[in-house]
């Protein structure tokens, strides 16, 4: 086994697009639950809206890539508005419920024969997203590979990684900042308790639904991202394990705190990569014993990792809702 | 609402410990135990692999179509293959066939169309019998391409008629009752915790796939050792037998959950939102933990599995349709029965009714969780079984989650008879919204539904008005 090979890999994968691109949409989700208690469990929905909101409006509509942008973004506050206006007068889990059955709803409209034309049914969308690499203040070429110390990406996620990481950032500080204004103290006050927010005037249906928009936007923004980092859209790469993730990952963080999406999604990456690098370069022996006894093979590494996540947000939510950094007092995972 | 009432019962976050409770030692045992299944489960897996024989020259082929809604090749088993001049031969489970002949050649292939299930028909019907050139030391691979519904059609939805309508009801009636038993443990689970419980669509899996394991290697699918013993120990058991396993198997799981998982949750007073992710949790580890076991294809149980539909009036079923379709309706009589006339029964009512009330009344509530547990979970097994005589395959209850979720709202959640009733209309709204729409996004049906009865009456058709905002 060669461990600086496999330490090298796994550094590398910290600061790279995935982790860049869950712990987006884990902002988004802390915008939902951390801060306002809303129990969505179909984020993957919104990350699947932008993208399509994209790739539709450049190959289907044949417009700029820019204006395509624009289109993610109010193709999610659209799903926003379909999910939440039913659900957020209701008890928090009607809510889930409806998010888990839409996010997987869009999934199987999008991939069906009869929209083809339009969303490209099960192949998808491709070819969208030169015109983000073509443009003039890109200082990365295609082919080259860059190093920095451990770190190595290719030059089109270099720029792709530059680019998500400044939103990334910039999203953060801005949720940040709106959660210590009067809007954001009054979503928490909503988190906190419903009634006592209603008896204060506030309308904490218009809130909840305002909150909804806007995480669900950061989501659109992380699938935006995600799909031209890939160059294509693929309806099926939008399924609920990655939902599910992106709840790992913020549970692990602590939610309601404003870096634990960013923590936490460096955590669960960095372990998973740690993981599949060491079980992909067991010695000869090892792996073919594992294979034998649990049939442990390079096939089904990922489903392994996937029980990994189930349990692990299993024992999350059990023994340590707040998170590994947050504090009890700020969240914990809550009734409302 | 119960749920509302209980859940204040509940003490402020800040009182509660988070320290892990002794029944973390517990929590290790399941994962043991899961290890120790799984390592006998693949064991068996591998045992029943199929070997390939490579005997003389043969002419061979697999038999498949494309569900549209499930968007994957399903295979076709039980149809007859005919060489003339050498012999048949029936495809098997996996829809494959295999006939060998005597030598290079040519041969007349064909395949009995009356053998074909309904609603499976040849795309090219010209192209039965075909002709085939055997050339020298290579097997030659045949295709039959197969398409749902009629030649030529491409499997769209044709118009409506007095026929169709029939026999969309009598599959959505199918499909209601088996989502029914699926839906009832949901709402019962739900009314006496307030927890809503994800993970249920995976105890429906799961006693699918047990039965398909106890169908094919006995009881030596779970106790490694039995496998050298006659059946039912060692082989694998009639469908029937291992169908009644599965459900005991399913109503072990109900139990280990609720005891190691949910109870101790619940006295260490996690909340329910808290539960809540616990049973996503539980429901993406217990999914992958199928796919594990099972890989990726769907598959069909070894008896019944290939049989003709038989005609009632305008209505075309198979009989194993007819039989399971009693069944679930003989057992959710049963059921309602239990609920009305047992102690327990009534009991599981008044908890879900109002917790505090039944526990001030000397319920002991623990007790009637644990039976709730137990019998949800016996019925989603089994109607994963019902739903199994289809297919098998490794994430279908996570399939048929919105349906079950769908059923469970539209009659009001913590209902049992709300569920039942929410059941049979989402079932047969599904199925006969595919006379105007494409059968492949029927589901969405459920989820227009379940909007529209959160917008004008999210308490459902059998909750009482309250708000429940």
């Amino acid at each position: 086994m060669d461990w600086g090979f496999i330490l090298e890999r796994t550094i590398s994968t910290m600061f790279g697009v995935e982790v860049m691109v869950f712990a987006l949409a884990a902002v988004g989700l802390n915008v939902h639950f951390g801060y306002t208690g809303l129990l969505n469990f179909g984020q993957v929905g919104f990350l699947a809206a932008g993208a399509y909101g994209l790739g539709i409006t450049v190959t289907y509509l044949s417009w700029s890539f820019w204006i395509g942008i624009l289109f993610g973004i109010v193709y999610s506050i659209v799903l926003a508005l379909i999910l939440g206006l039913p659900t957020l007068r209701l008890r928090a889990d009607y809510l889930a419920i409806v998010t888990i059955a839409a996010s997987e709803t869009i999934r199987l409209l999008v991939r069906w024969r009869r929209s083809q034309e339009i969303t490209g049914g099960a192949e998808g969308i491709g070819e969208f997203a030169d015109p983000f690499y073509d443009v003039s203040i890109n200082p990365f070429s295609v082919g080259v590979r860059y190093e920095f110390g451990p770190f190595s990406y290719v030059g089109r996620d270099m720029w792709v990684l530059t680019v998500g990481w400044i939103v990334l950032i910039l999203t953060v500080l801005f949720v940040r900042r709106l959660m210590s204004s009067p809007w954001g103290r009054t979503l928490k006050a909503i988190r906190e308790d419903e009634d006592a927010a209603r008896a204060l005037g506030k309308n904490a249906y218009f809130y909840k639904l305002q909150s909804l928009m806007l995480g669900g936007v950061i989501g659109g923004m992380a699938g935006m991202l995600q799909v031209i980092q890939k160059g294509s859209i693929q309806p099926d790469t939008f399924n609920p394990v990655i939902t599910f993730t992106i709840w790992a990952i913020l549970i692990l963080g602590g939610p309601g705190r404003t870096w634990s999406p960013v923590i936490g999604s460096m955590i669960y990456w960095t372990l998973i990569a740690f993981l599949e690098n060491v079980l992909r370069d067991l010695p000869e022996g090892a792996s073919e014993t594992l294979d034998d006894t649990i049939g442990l093979s390079d096939f089904n590494i990922s489903q392994v990792r996937f029980m990994l996540v189930g349990l692990g947000l299993l024992l999350l939510a059990r023994y340590r809702p707040q998170g590994i950094f947050g504090s009890r007092e700020e969240m914990a995972l809550d009734d409302r | 609402m119960s749920g509302e009432s209980w859940r204040r019962t509940l003490p402020h976050p800040s009182q509660r410990s988070w320290l892990p409770q002794p029944s973390t030692r517990a929590s290790l045992v399941v994962v043991l135990v899961f290890g120790a299944v799984l390592g006998v489960l693949m064991g068996a897996g591998s045992a029943g692999a199929q070997s390939e024989d490579s005997g003389p020259q043969a002419i061979f082929g697999q038999l498949d179509y494309e569900d549209v809604e499930l968007q994957e090749d399903i295979a076709v088993p039980g149809v007859v293959i005919e060489v003339d001049g050498v012999g048949t031969s029936e495809t098997d489970n996996n829809g494959e066939f295999r006939i060998e002949v005597p030598g290079p050649g040519s041969y007349v292939v064909t395949l009995d169309v009356e053998t074909l299930p309904t609603g499976i028909n040849l795309r090219n019907p010209e192209n039965n019998p075909l002709n085939i050139e055997v050339r020298e030391s290579s097997d030659q691979r045949v295709l039959f391409p197969l398409i749902e519904g009629e030649a030529g059609s491409g499997g769209e939805s044709g118009g409506v008629s007095f026929r169709r309508v029939a026999q969309l009801t009598a599959e959505g009636l199918k499909q209601g009752l088996y989502l029914a038993m699926a839906a009832i443990g949901l709402s019962l689970i739900f009314g006496t915790t307030g927890l809503v419980n994800f993970s249920h669509s995976e105890l429906v899996t799961w006693g699918m796939l047990s039965t398909y394991f106890f169908n094919f290697y006995g009881l030596a699918g779970v106790i490694g050792f039995l496998a050298p013993l006659p059946p039912p120990f060692g082989g694998g058991v009639n469908l029937i037998l291992a169908a009644v396993l599965g459900m005991l198997c399913g109503a072990a799981l109900g139990y280990v959950l609720n005891r190691v998982v949910f109870r101790s949750a619940r006295q260490a007073g996690v909340s329910l939102i808290a539960q809540m992710v616990m049973t996503i949790g539980l429901s993406i580890l217990l999914r992958y933990f199928f796919l594990y076991l099972f890989g990726g294809s769907p598959r069909t149980f070894g008896d019944y599995a290939a049989q003709r539909a038989v005609s009632i009036g305008p209505i075309e079923l198979t009989p194993k349709d007819i039989v399971a379709m009693s069944l679930s309706v003989v057992i959710l009589v049963a059921v309602a029965s239990y609920l009305e006339m047992t102690k327990m029964g009534k009991a599981m009512r008044a908890v879900a009714d109002n917790r505090d009330l039944a526990e001030s009344t000397g319920i002991d509530v623990e007790r009637v969780i644990t039976w709730v547990w137990v019998s949800g979970a016996a019925l989603a097994a089994i109607s994963g079984v019902f739903f199994g005589l289809d297919q098998v395959k490794w994430d279908f209850g996570f399939r048929i989650l919105l349906l079950i979720f769908a059923s469970v709202t539209l009659g009001g959640l913590g209902k049992a008879y709300g569920a039942l009733v929410g059941a049979l209309i989402v079932g047969l709204a599904i199925n006969l919204s595919t006379l105007v729409i494409d059968a492949e996004v029927k589901n969405m049906v459920a989820l227009l539904i379940l909007a529209v009865i959160l917008l004008f009456r999210p308490q459902g058709i059998l909750g009482q008005r309250e708000r429940i905002g």
